[in-house]
This record gives structure tokens, sequence and C-alpha cells, in this order.
């Protein structure tokens, strides 16, 4: 069989194929349906250092070939993860890596410092990209001045693998990417939810308590896919995937326009079983096409 | 309870009326314990405006004929895909998910309110109840005559009261305008499931007269196993899931009347 591990940065994945944060709990969710050891990754749900109760319900609308959201990072806090799930789910045998969101620069500089000190999370993801907060998240993520700075001073503080989600709700990821891996970025993933709306014509009100919210699932793959290849092009820093990943198909098209890894998200609501799958077609398809490692097929976009 | 993902047969889809179909499914393997008041995530795989699983309400358990029930009422392009299956289709579900009714430790008189196509979990509920001992009353509330699903089974259960809006069977009006609840009747507990206006008059009603109370909830869903917390219901402990920590709340965790 081919050999599936990547790296990024620090971290040693045993397959391109994690979870997206906010679409699999904290993994525990799924251990009915799937064996989470076969997962590159679990990046698990969005922490800040204060707890958040999240947005007002209705919070999710279905649109064709996908959905929106406006949870808005709905937890318990950071020091709650670190002493009541980390111990639950720091055995789980995959890289289990912190989505970490805040307001202002400060906040994430402190979730991040109380993750440093879980031993058995080797990597956070920080969330400069979500676009269901009044404050910080997106607005993070749409400036490259304010992006580098909030990596550059989360950077200090954390010693481990950094990854930086990037929000597509921008001009130019691009330009974005390179500030995030010039202030010290081990790696980006992409994309977070395009910013989208829904209406019931009947009653004349948004489906969503917010109005607005972030838009993901099968129907986004083409702008994420597109972005991928943008941002690959731009760093040279490891890019994950990620935007309506349905099949193993999808996963590969990723890897082919740059990516280094994938993450699954929507997908995992219609079918728990799809990271898994994903898995497998993907050794499936490097013995149809000859290749001993999935190294071989990351940019190997023929133009 | 352990959840479980597999594909279960079509063994009967009945037509109840225009828009309601009862959907009998079973698999040769015998089907994984279930409770009264859990629930199923049905996948879809129709149109592309069609992504997300549909949450349905376990309505019977057969476990002579390892058969579960789901009573689907057509409301958009989901349940009108589930409401064209025929016998001998496959249908993939999760199951069971969320947690039951809680039922009485000693024998009791219960009443049980369910509106429209939220009568479904009641009639497992009714068939436990009754195996506890407990005297069930049904008061079942629907738009017209037609309206009103599965008499019959609710029958063999125990006593059945219905309103409809036009009169056209029972009495009119809406379920907590019922002389049933104006005479001196006692009830030990009440159970409720259905349009979210009903729920709240019948916790009005419950509250009032300091009977116990539980409501199932069916608040928008995404993933039906806690991981995406979409479906979130305001409670006295802050945001909670009605996948994961309900369908079914007791009243007095929700913060409807406060």
């Amino acid at each position: 069989m081919a050999d599936l591990s990547v790296r990024i940065g620090d971290l040693s994945l045993k397959n391109p194929v994690m979870v997206a944060s906010g679409t699999f709990g904290y993994g525990v969710e799924y251990a009915d349906f799937i064996d989470l050891g076969r997962l590159g990754g679990i990046v698990v749900k969005g922490t800040t250092i204060a707890p958040r109760e999240g947005n007002p319900y209705p919070r999710m609308a279905e649109t064709p070939m996908g959905m929106l959201n406006a949870v808005g990072i709905q937890n318990k806090g950071a020091r709650h993860f670190a002493e009541k799930i980390y111990p639950v789910i720091k055995d789980i045998d995959t890289n289990m890596i912190v989505n970490v969101s805040g307001s202002d620069i400060e906040s994430y500089v402190a979730a991040a410092n109380v993750i440093n000190e879980l031993e058995k999370i080797p990597a956070i993801e920080l969330n400069i990209s979500c676009p269901n907060v009044r404050q910080g998240g997106m607005a993070f993520g749409v400036s490259p001045k304010a992006a580098a700075e909030v990596v550059e001073a989360v950077r200090k503080a954390y010693r481990k693998t950094l990854i930086v989600k990037l929000s597509p709700n921008v001009t130019d990821i691009a330009s974005i990417a390179k500030a995030v891996e010039y202030a010290g970025a081990d790696s980006v993933s992409l994309i977070n939810t395009l910013l989208g709306m829904a209406i019931d014509a009947e009653t004349r009100k948004p489906l969503l308590s917010t109005v607005t919210g972030g838009m993901s699932g099968p129907a986004v793959k083409p702008v994420a896919l597109r972005m991928v290849w943008q941002v690959a092009q731009a760093v040279k820093i490891p890019v994950i995937g990620m935007g309506g990943i349905t099949t193993a198909t999808d996963a590969v098209e990723f890897l082919l326009a740059g990516a280094t890894a994938v993450e699954i998200g929507t997908a995992n609501f219609v079918d728990p079983t799809t990271s898994v799958r994903v898995v497998d077609g993907i050794a499936d398809y490097l013995q149809r096409h000859n290749m001993k490692s999935v190294n071989e097929l990351i940019g190997g976009l023929v133009i | 309870m352990k959840k479980y993902i597999c594909d279960l047969t079509v063994a009967d889809a009945i037509r109840l009326h225009q828009r309601c179909i009862l959907l009998k499914l079973t698999r040769d393997e015998i089907l994984p314990p279930m409770k009264c008041g859990q629930f199923t995530e049905v996948r879809i795989d129709a149109t592309p405006s069609v992504l997300l699983r549909r949450p349905i309400s376990i309505h019977r358990i057969d476990k002579e004929k390892n058969e579960l029930w789901l009573l689907v009422q057509t409301v958009g392009g989901g349940t009108q895909h589930l409401a064209q299956l025929r016998k001998g289709d496959l249908l993939n579900v999760m199951l069971p998910l969320g947690n039951g009714f809680t039922l009485p430790d000693t024998p009791c008189q219960t009443l049980l309110v369910g509106g429209g196509v939220g009568v479904a979990p009641l009639l497992q509920l009714g068939v436990d109840l009754k195996g506890l001992g407990c005297h069930s009353t049904f008061l079942l509330g629907a738009r017209t005559a037609n309206d009103v699903l599965q008499v019959k089974e609710f029958e063999q259960v125990g006593d059945v009261y219905v309103t409809t809006e036009d009169g056209s069977m029972g009495e009119q009006g809406f379920v907590t305008q019922h002389s049933l609840l104006k005479r001196k009747e006692v009830f030990d507990k009440i159970y409720c499931c259905g349009p979210k206006p009903m729920m709240m008059a019948v916790t009005r009603y419950a509250h009032e007269h300091g009977v116990w109370c539980e409501v199932s909830l069916e608040n928008r869903m995404a993933c039906g196993v806690g991981a995406c917390l979409c479906c979130v219901e305001k409670t006295k402990e802050g945001h909670r899931c009605v996948c994961t920590d309900g369908p079914v709340f007791n009243i007095n965790d929700l913060t409807w009347l406060i």
C-alpha cells in the first residue's frame, strides 16, 4: 500500500485527511460510527478564553448543496476545555488540534497559552476567519496587517505547530496567506465559510437569527479549490484545503491544487463515515495511478 | 446508548393521507435497541436542494416483526422524497439519537398531547406506559379530521380525544381548549409533542396546575449528535442541544414562561 503520511510543520499525519472544526465536536461524538484513530487529525470545536453562549436560535439553514450556519463559537472556554474535555480526548490515536478564536489580540494569546500547556495537543488552528462573531474573528482575517499582528502575537506565545485558518471573504487571499506566513505561521488552512444569507419568502424573515451566516458544503467547492490553488502558489508553508469535500476524488483535487492535507466538514453531517471513506479512496487512487506516496500528488496539477 | 448507522429496508409504505406516510422499516439483523422519544436521522440523497439528513421521531418499535415505524409528513423537498419510497427501497439511518421520555416508576394517570405529525413519538410512549400499568389519555390536535393521524393505533393503548381547528372531528379549537382539561380529572404526568405554540400552551397549563410535564422539541438540526450546535434551545443552563440533551426536556428546564 502507498505511503499516505504527510507533514505539516512539526506535525506528522498518518494520512492527509482531517475533520474540520465545528463539524465534529470533540471527536467522541462520532466514536460510535468510525474508528477515530484512522484519521490524520481532528480539529475540535472553536475555543475562546472566555465561555461563549453563541448566537440565538435559529442558527442553521439548508441551501442548495450546502448550508448556512451562525453558531457563533459557542464553547465553555479554554480552561473548561483543558480541565474537563482534554482528559477525555487526549488519548485518541490521532492529532487532536484545537481551533482557537478570540475577540482581540490579548484574548487570542490567552487562549493559545492555555492550550500550549496541554502536552497531547500538538497544534492549534488559529481562527481569524469566523464570520459569525461581532468582534474579532473575521475582522482579523480580512486585512493582511491585522492578520499578521495577531499571528505574530500568538507565535510568540505558542511553541508548537501553528496553523492559521483563512477567510474566503477577501479580495486577495494570497496576500493574507503571505502576511501570516511572514508573521510565523507553520501552515494555513482554507477556506472558512463564505458569508451568505437565506430568506423565507413566505414570512419575509431571514432564516438565521443573525441574518447572515457562513456557507459551507459541496456548493462552495469550486471557490475553495480556486483559493487553495492561489494560496499554494503564493506561500512555501504547507496548505490545508477544505470546502465542500465529500468524496476521495474531491480530496485528490485539493491535493493536486497544492494542499498537503484536507479537512472534511459539512459532509460529516450527511455521512459520519465520510472521512474514513476518503482515506480509503485516496489509497485506491494512489494504487490505480502507481504512486508510492501521497506526496507525489501534492501540487501535481497538470496545466 | 450506542448509536448506529445502517441501511434499513422499507417493509411497507402506507399513505395515511395526501401529506402523510407511515414507513415501516426492517432488516435481516435484529434492530438496535431504541427507546420511545428518541429519533433517527434519515439520509435523503434526492435533489441538490436537500443535502442534510432529516430528523424523524421513532413512532413505534415493533419487536415481534423487527420493525421501526416512522411517521413522515411532507413539508419540503426532503420529506417529499421520503413519501415516494416504496416497499423494498433502502433507507440509510442513524439511530437511536437523543434521550427518550422519562417513564414513571409507578403506575399513574398520564396525559399525552400531540399536534399534527407531532403525535409520532407518543405512540411508542403510550405502548410503554401501558406496559407499566399507566392509564393514558391522548389528546390529539390537528387542522382537519383528515390530519388526525393513527387514531386506531392510539385507541389500542389509551382513551383518545380529538380537537380540530375546523371542527370536522372531535371538539373545535386547539388542544388546550378541550373540555377534558376543564374537568376535575387529575393527571400525574403530561407528555407533549407538536408545534411550538401548542407545546408552549400545554406548558402553561402544566405550570398552572402544577403537573410534571415533558415536551419533545423539533428544532432545525444538522448533525444530530451534538457536534454542530445548530439545534440549540435556550434553557436555564444556557444553550443546550436538542439532539443530545433532548429532544425531550422537562418544562422546568426551559425558559419559555420566565
